[in-house]
């Protein structure tokens, strides 16, 4: 072969590997189409069929009753409103976070940030029961103020708790903020100081400068964090039941209300596809917002400086005291509440002993005759455990074959990809009321949970599959295998390393996010079956000091679970993988 | 009057000016050479009030400047990347001190017209900054400093991303502005040519001070520092060693490139190491000839660049063949 026929042949087979790099359409491949069979038989019978079954539900006459479609009209007022309020609370504390965290530099800068993070990682119950400990009529504020005042009254009817509403809204802030100081503080700190030198040489003094010059150029990125924001507030489903007192109902927990407390299946359907629609809104709003930057600023980093004038000290020092005591508050006081006893034992009259115990979790092991469950609440752990092994394996199972078609990408991923991230934009109690309507006669069986988790799971585990599987260098395979290497040797030299560690990030996703799923379990669940959030929830809705501490000493375990779940999951992080 | 008295600033510990002192009379353009982390552009931030010195003076028309914030001070600046704000227009970015001070919406129209038919922009109003070209973006830069009728105008390299033709044009025009406007300047820059084609005067800065201070001419004839030779490109410097003084008041030095004969005004001692600057012009009847073996010729336009086996470097009319050896008239200057 002469020379420039080889380097044609060369060029071209270098050309070919570039059009499937770069995810230009190829043609369809048989082996793509079964690599799908199995996601989307899956994602068809647990998804889009029970999707349907909803909209017919809807659709029915009698379910699009004047009276049905009042009923909902303060539900949805509602829910916007607190959304609303949470987003513009959220800001408050969360632009001027940003500014902290972008300009400048202070000791324990790191530490402060993950802090702010952590909330947003952690199970909605166990956000929901640490505000319980705090505030909550039992919590650690209620009975401080009862042991410095005793005579003022007794422990239950306390005057020192906080308002349910006050307490999502906080709830929200704490949640959310971290998203806030992502987003914004990323535009912040690539924004060119020299802007704002020549807006102050100008003659604006520095809050005109904020006014005319920052803030326009920030609005793009503030406009998104407060979308997110709002979609994560708008679809609360486990903030609003734990520390709402059922006074409260956004369309998530009337959806669940409905369903199963009033056994009105049409109406929850109803709610639940109003709740579509509007996420789905919000959705391409946001995302729209993403995609398009209407001011191109040459990014240039500005390096965070140590405060210096007194005025930035004292923004700096309180507002350092302020996010830390918190974020840290309510995260420390759920593992201390669950270790002290600070009321009156069983049949124990009158004098409150005070001290630290761990009755609570000595009582999780215990089948009490007039318990909330049938079972042990330990038994909860273990079942928890079990489904969400289950979710491992079989979103693992579905995941891989997706994410591989997907890291080498045809004409049908183009139409697929948005596809099965649709699950992750519906509300999980939608989720579960799907599954009511559709499966309702196989309730009884235990096995419904890990597919409602799987759903919730899978879009993640796809996400952290496909770009390892993609990063595997082509060149690298070809190398080995032209120093000699047969395919199963490469696989096990090349592949699998890289995919290991991708598989294991993906499993501690998937495993975590099963331990804290609420919103569909609850609703579909068996109550001898019950999982760690279900049996805080149960928990926390019946009355004495020993449920509620045993929901605290449970929301522990599920937030140490949780905690480890993270840490590991950062572990096996691919280094370039972003996180939003 | 600018008048700034013995500033002195430290970087992350380090020393960055150690006491710094010169004045800018009104009408006058000012030009700090220096290389880049000299401090300049610290130098200029402090002036402007967006830093503040760890000690020092700055004061104008005799009143302190120490008290007064940034915004109030009345001094343009202008950058480099000429810091256009990108969600406003054109007119919007020349108009937005104006507006700051809260000026009359129809005096403003009538200011910013001005101000770009001084730039050559008329028309360009409504144009996005972000659409301009390099050249334009920075007649925006200098319209909406000079809008504000600014008591002193800084410039922090604002020619330094544009290329050589543009940067030319652009430094003839700002220079003409400056005249016609009589605005006081400071101009920042590390580009010798810029420096010498746009300033009434010089200062040169380094190490934390200022070692030269002059008229461009004054500053070229005789830059009386290694440093200001080496940093202006002044010609070849050379170590000697003084052999002793001549009838007429002149000293002989000796060399590695042979005895000179040096026109100086320091008290110099017999066996002491000084430092001359041999310029590479040939210049006839002078008494000093450089001599060494042609390594490299380089063409450059109405010259050659002729550099010799033993280092020196000389710029003649005619190429000289490689390898011949050649000896050159040259001026020679003591750099004490």
């Amino acid at each position: 072969m002469s020379r420039s026929k080889q380097a044609h042949t060369e060029t071209r087979r270098q050309g070919i590997r570039f059009s499937l790099s770069t995810g230009v359409p190829v043609h369809l491949s048989t082996s793509h189409i079964l690599l799908w069979c199995l996601p989307l038989t899956f994602l068809a019978l647990a998804f889009f069929f029970p999707l349907s079954k909803i909209f017919a539900l809807t659709l029915l006459p009698s379910t699009l009753t004047p009276e049905n479609l009042r009923s909902t009209q303060h539900v949805v007022f509602f829910t916007f409103y607190q959304a609303s309020l949470s987003t513009f609370l959220t800001l408050l504390l969360g632009l001027p976070s940003a500014v902290l965290f972008s300009r400048f530099d202070f000791r324990g800068k790191t530490l402060l940030r993950a802090l702010t993070a952590i909330p947003f990682l952690m199970p909605t119950v166990v956000v929901a029961a640490s505000f319980n400990s705090l505030f909550g009529a039992r919590g650690l504020l209620s009975t401080f103020h009862s042991f410095l005042f005793p005579l003022s009254s007794d422990i239950h009817s306390s005057t020192f708790t906080l308002h349910p509403f006050a307490a999502i809204l906080l709830a929200h802030i704490f949640y959310n903020t971290t998203i806030v100081i992502r987003i914004v503080g990323a535009a912040l700190s690539t924004l060119d100081p020299k802007l704002e030198q020549t807006a102050r040489s100008l003659g604006a003094d520095p809050f005109r400068v904020w006014l005319n010059v920052t803030l326009p150029l920030l609005r793009p990125s503030i406009l998104a964090a407060s979308l997110l924001v709002f979609l994560f507030d708008f679809t609360s489903f486990g903030v609003i039941l734990l520390l709402g007192n059922s006074q409260f109902s956004t369309l998530e927990t009337e959806i669940y209300f409905q369903a199963v407390r009033h056994f009105d299946l049409p109406l929850a359907a109803l709610l639940s596809i109003i709740q579509l629609f509007c996420t789905l809104i919000f959705s391409i709003l946001y995302s729209h917002l993403v995609t398009r930057t209407p001011h191109p600023i040459t990014p240039r980093s500005t390096r965070p400086l140590k405060p210096q004038t007194l005025r930035q000290k004292l923004f700096v020092a309180s507002l350092v005291i302020l996010l830390s005591s918190f974020f840290l508050l309510p995260l420390a006081s759920l593992p201390f509440r669950s270790f002290a006893r600070l009321e009156a034992d069983r049949g124990q009259r009158g004098e409150v002993q005070y001290g630290f115990t761990a009755d609570y979790y000595e009582e999780l092991f215990v089948n009490r005759r007039n318990s909330v469950f049938y079972v042990p609440p330990f038994q909860a752990i273990l079942n928890s455990i079990a489904y969400a092994s289950a979710t491992v394996v079989l979103s693992l199972l579905l995941g891989f074959p997706a994410a591989f078609a997907l890291a080498n990408p045809t004409r049908l991923e183009k139409i697929l990809d948005p596809l099965i991230m649709l699950p992750l934009g519906s509300s999980a109690v939608m989720l579960g009321l799907g599954f009511i309507i559709t499966y309702g006669k196989w309730l009884a069986s235990p096995w419904l949970v890990p597919f409602a988790h799987t759903l919730v799971a899978l879009p993640f585990v796809i996400r952290t599959l496909q770009p390892a599987i993609a990063s595997i260098p082509q060149r690298l395979r070809q190398a080995a295998s032209s120093l000699g290497a047969p395919p199963l040797s490469v696989w096990k030299n090349i592949d699998f390393p890289i995919l290991r560690r991708a598989t294991l990030a993906a499993a501690t996703f998937a495993f975590t996010i099963s331990l804290g799923e609420f919103g569909a379990t609850l609703l579909i669940a068996r109550p001898e079956y019950p999982t760690i959030p279900v049996a805080i929830e149960r928990f926390l809705s019946q009355p004495g000091g020993l449920n509620y501490g045993q929901a605290m000493a449970m929301a522990t375990i599920l937030m140490a679970l949780a905690i480890s779940g993270i840490l590991l999951a950062e572990k096996f992080r691919l280094p370039n993988s972003r996180e939003f | 009057m600018l008048e700034v008295r013995s500033l002195y600033k430290t970087y992350e510990g380090k020393p960055l000016l150690t006491g710094i002192s010169f004045t800018v009379a009104q009408g006058e353009t000012v030009c700090l050479l220096g290389a880049s982390g000299s401090g300049k552009s610290t130098l200029l931030r402090m002036i402007a009030g967006l830093e503040s010195p760890d000690s020092g003076f700055i004061s104008f028309n005799g009143l302190d400047l120490a008290a007064i914030p940034p915004h109030l001070r009345d001094f343009g600046l202008v950058f480099q990347e000429y810091a256009l704000f990108p969600h406003l227009s054109v007119s919007d970015n020349v108009a937005f001190g104006l507006k700051m001070r809260r000026m009359d919406q129809s005096k403003i129209a009538e200011r910013v017209a001005g101000m770009l038919e001084l730039v050559n922009l008329k028309g360009f109003e409504n144009r996005n900054v972000t659409d301009l070209s390099g050249g334009e973006g920075q007649r925006v830069a200098l319209a909406r400093a000079l809008a504000i009728r600014p008591r002193l105008l800084m410039f922090d390299e604002p020619l330094g991303a544009l290329d050589r033709t543009l940067r030319e044009g652009l430094l003839d025009e700002l220079r003409s502005i400056l005249r016609k406007t009589q605005v006081p300047a400071i101009y920042v820059t590390h580009d010798q040519e810029e420096a010498f084609a746009i300033a009434d005067r010089v200062l040169i800065l380094h190490e934390g001070k200022i070692i030269r201070e002059g008229t461009p001419a004054g500053v070229w004839a005789n830059p009386q520092a290694v440093y200001v030779a080496e940093f202006l490109g002044l010609g070849n410097v050379l170590e000697g060693k003084v052999r002793g003084k001549k009838k007429d008041g002149k000293w002989g030095v000796g060399s590695e490139f042979g005895n000179f004969i040096v026109r100086c005004s320091h008290k110099h001692s017999k066996g002491e190491n000084v430092r001359l600057l041999a310029r590479p012009f040939e210049v006839r009847n002078e008494a000093n000839v450089l001599r060494g073996v042609v390594s490299d010729v380089v063409f450059q336009k109405d010259r050659y660049k002729v550099t010799l086996d033993n280092g020196l470097y000389l710029y003649v009319k005619d190429a000289p063949k490689v390898g011949r050896k050649i000896s050159v008239r040259v001026k020679i200057e003591c750099l004490g």
